[in-house]
């Protein structure tokens, strides 16, 4: 898992060095980006109903958001 | 359960231009908006209904009113209430036998009778929960957020309360946006009839049983009083969160986030109500033993997500990676497509597709005559799997730009043999049937 985590880490910092050259727009080209449906966390209800049936039904929670502790759900 | 999210530090959203210009209109037109007086103004409120529903197994029904509201230059509160209903059956972890079986109640008073070739259910399953939750974010600095919250879940069993805290840092002309966040929380667990003895006998009888399972059945296996030996009233667990994050806009319609999660759980794990059933060679059950899970686990998961602006919709596509020492290792692929349709409505198909390995303590069943493991669940959700989810979701503006939606999936989960061989008679039964849920859901947002 280290590994893997390592992995990501190097990923991320390629990501981060590429930001710096030619990713991103200039603030008068977030028409698109500023749209409400294109949030994160657009739809927020869905998601946080979803991660309470998956986090109830499955081995594995988290992810988008802290994986936490929380209820007895079954 | 914490779903605070971390997303709401990455959101560099502009200010609502469609709200000013309706604002504007109205001036112009003498008019004022229906909804310009009142206490919920400058509120955004998300309110949801949600059905839940397995077949032959448990059902639910769970409400969510989510209230947001800038108090303006970017200091936010988020409020979160939730309660849900949970009733029916939950699968215990014993064995089908191809006989009836009669199993005691989690409570320890009465008995109830498994069908032959049935999973034995726990058929007494009745919970209601309710939640509350705040979050407060705000600029930290010109180039940065802080964002912290507390909730607490209470139901009769149980009890959680958690703290949160992140904080993000925007660079690149806001193209890049680090984050990094701690949770904390407190969790109490109080099962019907106390906390099991690890490995404890469950009071059970093969065959119809008969009103006492304390009478002197043939495998009857209790201290003739019908209560099963418990240990405690109650225990407890803390889980430790940590949460790194890293947004990065693409280009002028595409957004990426990458998260990197840690959690630390210390302290009961074991679930009170679940069993293993010990099997002879023939794989007839002759005890039913209360099962045991290490106390503690530490997870780690990696979370990849995209989103793309369409000409006509938005498509959304999510991968998680996530490890544990418990060996639960998962894949899961989420992706929302949605379309527009007309100036004002859209449909959203919705694919989901889950795959876990089994824990390392995960087995069907306990052999007789072996010696007991150190730890041991039968508990399906942490046996290989494989789940999917396929859904479609509809949603239109009505009343000057509140939304409606619906949202409708079905939900199946297909457990796996992990390698393990069946003895006897239990090689003529369903032992991992698949479960098949329907969720439904109103959203109302205005």
């Amino acid at each position: 898992m280290k590994k893997t985590i390592m992995k990501f880490a190097v990923l991320l910092l390629a990501i981060q060095a590429i930001g710096c050259a030619s990713l991103g727009v200039e603030p008068w080209e977030r028409d698109l980006l500023a749209k409400d449906e294109m949030a994160l966390d657009a739809e927020g209800n869905d998601l946080g109903l979803d991660d309470h049936i998956y986090f109830s039904k499955e081995g594995t929670s988290g992810g988008r958001a802290f994986a936490g502790g929380g209820c007895g759900c079954n | 359960m914490q779903l605070t999210k971390l997303t709401n530090l990455h959101t560099n959203k502009v200010p609502n231009i469609s709200a000013a210009l309706a604002a504007a209109t109205c001036a112009l037109l003498g008019t004022l908006p229906a909804q310009a007086a009142g206490p919920l103004e400058d509120w955004k409120i998300d309110t949801s209904l949600m059905y839940y529903g397995e077949t032959d197994r448990v059902s639910a029904i769970e409400t969510v009113i989510n209230a947001e509201k800038d108090f303006g230059d970017e200091h936010i509160f988020v409020g979160k209430f939730v309660v849900d209903a949970l009733t029916g059956a939950s699968a215990t972890g014993a064995v089908a036998q191809s006989t009836v079986q009669t199993v005691s109640r989690p409570s320890g008073a009465g008995t109830y009778q498994i069908a032959a070739g049935d999973t034995p259910l726990d058929d007494t399953f009745k919970d209601t929960r309710v939640q509350v939750s705040g979050q407060w974010t705000q600029p930290w600095s010109d180039n940065s957020r802080l964002s912290s919250g507390a909730q607490i879940s209470a139901e009769h069993d149980y009890f959680s309360a958690g703290i949160n805290s992140s904080y993000a840092y925007d660079l690149f002309n806001k193209n890049t946006t680090l984050s990094a966040g701690l949770a904390l929380s407190y969790d109490i667990i109080k099962p019907e009839g106390g906390i099991p003895l690890p490995f404890g006998l469950k009071s059970y009888s093969a065959g119809p049983g008969e009103d006492d399972v304390g009478d002197d059945d043939a495998y009857e296996n209790d201290d003739d009083d019908g209560i099963d030996a418990r240990r405690a009233d109650n225990d407890n667990k803390t889980t430790v969160d940590l949460l790194f994050g890293l947004t990065q806009v693409i280009n002028r319609r595409m957004l990426m986030q990458f998260n990197l999660g840690y959690s630390m759980v210390d302290g009961y794990s074991t679930d009170p109500y679940k069993v293993l059933s010990v099997v002879n060679g023939l794989g007839l059950t002759q005890q039913l033993l209360y099962e045991n899970r290490p106390d503690k686990r530490a997870k780690t998961f990696a979370f990849w997500q995209t989103k793309y602006a369409l000409n006509n919709g938005v498509a959304d596509i999510s991968y998680r990676y996530a490890s544990d020492d418990w060996d639960v290792n998962s894949h899961t692929i989420d992706s929302r497509l949605r379309i527009n349709v007309g100036d004002n409505s859209y449909i959203q198909p919705h694919l989901r597709y889950y795959q876990q390995s089994a824990a390392n303590f995960y087995q069907p069943f306990l052999i007789e005559g072996q010696s007991l493991p150190e730890f041991a669940t039968a508990d399906y959700r942490l046996g290989e799997m494989t789940a999917y989810t396929i859904g479609l979701k509809y949603g239109t503006q009505v009343n000057d730009g509140d939304e409606l939606s619906f949202r409708l999936e079905y939900y199946q989960q297909s457990p796996k043999n992990a390698g393990f061989a069946e003895p006897g008679s239990l090689q003529n039964l369903d032992l991992y049937p698949s479960i098949k849920a329907v969720i439904a859901q109103v959203n109302y947002r205005f």
